[in-house]
């Protein structure tokens, strides 16, 4: 009741302040933990929309489809390898999502050293990543490749293809950059200051949402 | 404080998961490598990447282990989605359908 008092001496605005503010828990877990699900749940939806969007033209449109396997071929020894690229790509990504995992473990096992090589590894594989994404981008703008048409049919493939591996792609080189800063962070003592390495755990949810995307890049841009 | 340590498992799973997924996306990329048509193609396509996201989302992301609050919270918004991709696929079947009657019939 005495709160009740105090919160009716507010302003109305300084109530509603005080009511989102007030000390109440829904989730178990860190507030930090349960607001990049909360992230990661709008980045579902954007990215839905982004594949939702790439379905609609890809069956609307009444030109022939590029054929990705075809289109993602390189020519390695003299023939044609389909899709090579974007399977070393995928397998990159996974291998970082590992080391991820691991660094995780490590954090709350409180080996500092370990977590700090394992994260730092997990940045690299991911710049490698970005890596090749930039040649596959450069290989294809050479070929003509644009978001408004190519050599091989539907024109509407430019435009997907640009926005969602785009977009995938500055995900990947933001994770790598969260990673470099929370890394160097571990390797300083900060979280063993504060005495939890939840922010770690924080981090690998982020890195291992972007490689859950690109399951799904995969199978529906690359494979399908 | 329930979390005081954060989710701390075996390492062992870990690794058994990260094998896995490279064994699923073996799979996926075998598909396109053999050039599987039709059906058979689209329904393992499907099946390998909800069991590639299923091991990311249950063990890498610790979800299994949280508790039904946040599992809720998390993972039943998602299934909105499936209206608007039923949605958007209906449209574009009729697009191509008008189109069709437009620039051919």
């Amino acid at each position: 009741m005495a709160q009740d008092a105090q919160a009716a001496a507010l302003s109305p605005l300084r109530q509603v302040a005080a009511d989102f503010a007030s000390d109440k828990q829904a989730f178990s877990v860190p507030w930090g933990k349960a607001m990049m699900w909360i992230f990661l749940l709008s980045d579902t939806f954007i990215f839905t929309c982004f594949l939702t969007s790439y379905m609609n033209v890809r069956m609307s449109t009444t030109a022939t489809w590029p054929y990705p396997s075809d289109v993602f071929a390189l020519h390695i020894g003299g023939q044609n390898i389909p899709l090579i690229l974007i399977a070393i790509m995928t397998f990159v990504l996974i291998t970082s999502s590992g080391t991820m995992a691991m660094a995780v473990n490590f954090g709350y096992r409180r080996h500092r050293r370990n977590t700090v090589l394992l994260m730092m590894a997990t940045a690299a594989l991911g710049a490698t990543f970005v890596s090749m994404q930039a040649f596959e981008w450069t290989k294809l703008i050479m070929e003509g490749v644009r978001p408004w048409g190519n050599p091989w049919g539907a024109p509407q493939f430019g435009s997907a293809f640009f926005m969602i591996t785009g977009f995938h792609g500055l995900h990947v080189s933001a994770g790598v950059i969260y990673l470099t800063v929370v890394a160097r962070r571990v390797h300083k003592g900060f979280y063993e200051k504060r005495g939890s390495y939840e922010m770690v755990e924080i981090t690998g949810l982020y890195w291992h949402f972007v490689d859950l995307v690109w399951v799904f890049i995969f199978a529906f841009f690359y494979l399908w | 404080m329930a979390h005081a340590e954060g989710q701390q498992h075996p390492i062992k799973i870990y690794l058994w998961i990260w094998f896995l997924l490279f064994v699923l996306s073996t799979f996926s990329y075998l598909v396109d490598y053999y050039h599987l048509q039709g059906y058979l193609r689209w329904s393992l396509i499907i099946t390998l990447m909800l069991l590639k996201a299923g091991f990311i989302v249950a063990i890498f992301m610790h979800m299994a282990w949280e508790r039904l609050a946040l599992k809720f919270a998390i993972l039943i918004p998602p299934l909105c989605l499936l209206i608007l991709i039923s949605f958007m696929a209906v449209e574009g079947g009729y697009t191509f359908l008008t189109r069709g009657a437009a620039f051919l019939g």
